[in-house]
């Protein structure tokens, strides 16, 4: 079974939402609002998505809950991202052992 | 990103492995998924320039393994398209919010930026704290690298790899995006009731309202965003 044309269709249909910004933001002037939202949606598109899809990871809900858990405190101290990944990582491992 | 840093002067290469080293954890993340999902193509039987192909191509983790899914069901073509733009419109506000950066930067760059917009290599890309497009191409580079190459590995040994080979490391993706965003909710109350409100209404969204966990994405994102866009706010 070939599925190139699903494909290309698939990577069209990806590539316009991708490249629809470049082209609209530089034919309009952006209005203040519109700047001051740009610049939050970083932090609300992190929020939405880490929660609740790292609730999703395993059937049972707490060893997402654990994993996150484990990498909230690991970044609340600072650790490096490299840490924080492999302390989550090694935290579900372990939850998936015991609960 | 914070605007108060200007352009940097330093040369083209050390921005560029600058970037590279700062897609690390993408890459991490990126490499055991890109695997699984060309173990899934090849179970389903994708033949592997075809799983190489849609990494290649789309190069979208989610829609990915929905379409393999939905080709194992026998679903339609067609189907599967549109899909596929359902889940990836919500590039359109990350897009958005990347070019806002990038003021004065030429449209072809731009245009080439846009095409490594993930949920990750945005998050990595805008909280970086650097607006180079050289560096921003490294950060793109490296996690399309990344994912085209696990694909291709787990394409290849599909036979001698268990398609769950992702599941504990499944966790790795949120464990950045965490980090990431730990350290800006210290520096900035407002960061916490920003990334708060897109929790609780994107949570809202799928449970309650029950809407596609894409949708509700774009809409906590820009609900979230908008509520805290007043004039006297400062991010």
């Amino acid at each position: 079974m070939s599925a190139w044309w699903i494909i290309l269709g698939m990577s069209l249909v990806t590539m316009v939402p991708r490249l629809l910004p470049a082209w609209v933001m530089d034919r309009m002037v952006i209005p203040g609002f519109v700047d001051r939202l740009l610049k939050n949606i970083p932090y609300a598109a992190l929020g939405a998505l880490i929660f609740p899809g790292v609730l999703l990871i395993d059937k049972n809900p707490v060893i997402g809950l654990i994993g996150g858990g484990v990498a909230v405190v690991l970044a609340y101290f600072r650790m490096h991202t490299m840490l924080v990944i492999i302390g989550a990582i090694a935290a579900v491992i372990v939850a998936k052992m015991v609960v | 990103m914070r605007a108060s840093e200007g352009r940097e002067t330093r040369p083209h290469a050390a921005q560029f492995w600058t970037g590279i080293q700062v897609a690390l954890p993408i890459a991490v993340g990126y490499i055991p998924i890109a695997i699984a999902f060309g173990v899934m193509a090849r179970q389903v039987e994708l033949s592997l320039w075809d799983t190489a192909l849609m990494s290649i191509l789309v190069y979208a983790g989610a829609s990915q393994f929905m379409a393999v899914n939905m080709l194992a069901t026998g679903a339609g073509g067609l189907e599967i398209i549109l899909a596929t733009l359902v889940i990836n419109l919500r590039h359109v506000v990350l897009g958005l919010s990347l070019i806002n950066l990038l003021k004065g930067v030429r449209p072809a760059w731009k245009g080439a930026l846009s095409l490594g917009v993930t949920d990750e290599s945005f998050a990595v890309a805008t909280l970086s704290g650097r607006n180079h497009p050289v560096f921003l191409a490294g950060i793109m580079l490296s996690a399309y690298l990344a994912w085209v190459g696990g694909t291709l590995l787990g394409g290849m040994l599909y036979q001698f790899i268990p398609p769950d080979i992702g599941n504990s490391m499944s966790i790795a993706l949120y464990a950045m995006f965490i980090s990431l965003l730990i350290p800006e909710m210290r520096r900035e109350r407002k960061v916490v009731m920003i990334a708060g409100t897109a929790m609780l209404i994107n949570a809202l969204g799928t449970e309650l309202l029950g809407l596609a966990s894409g949708w509700s994405i774009i809409l906590a994102t820009l609900a979230a965003s908008a509520l805290f866009a007043g004039k006297g706010e400062k991010a």
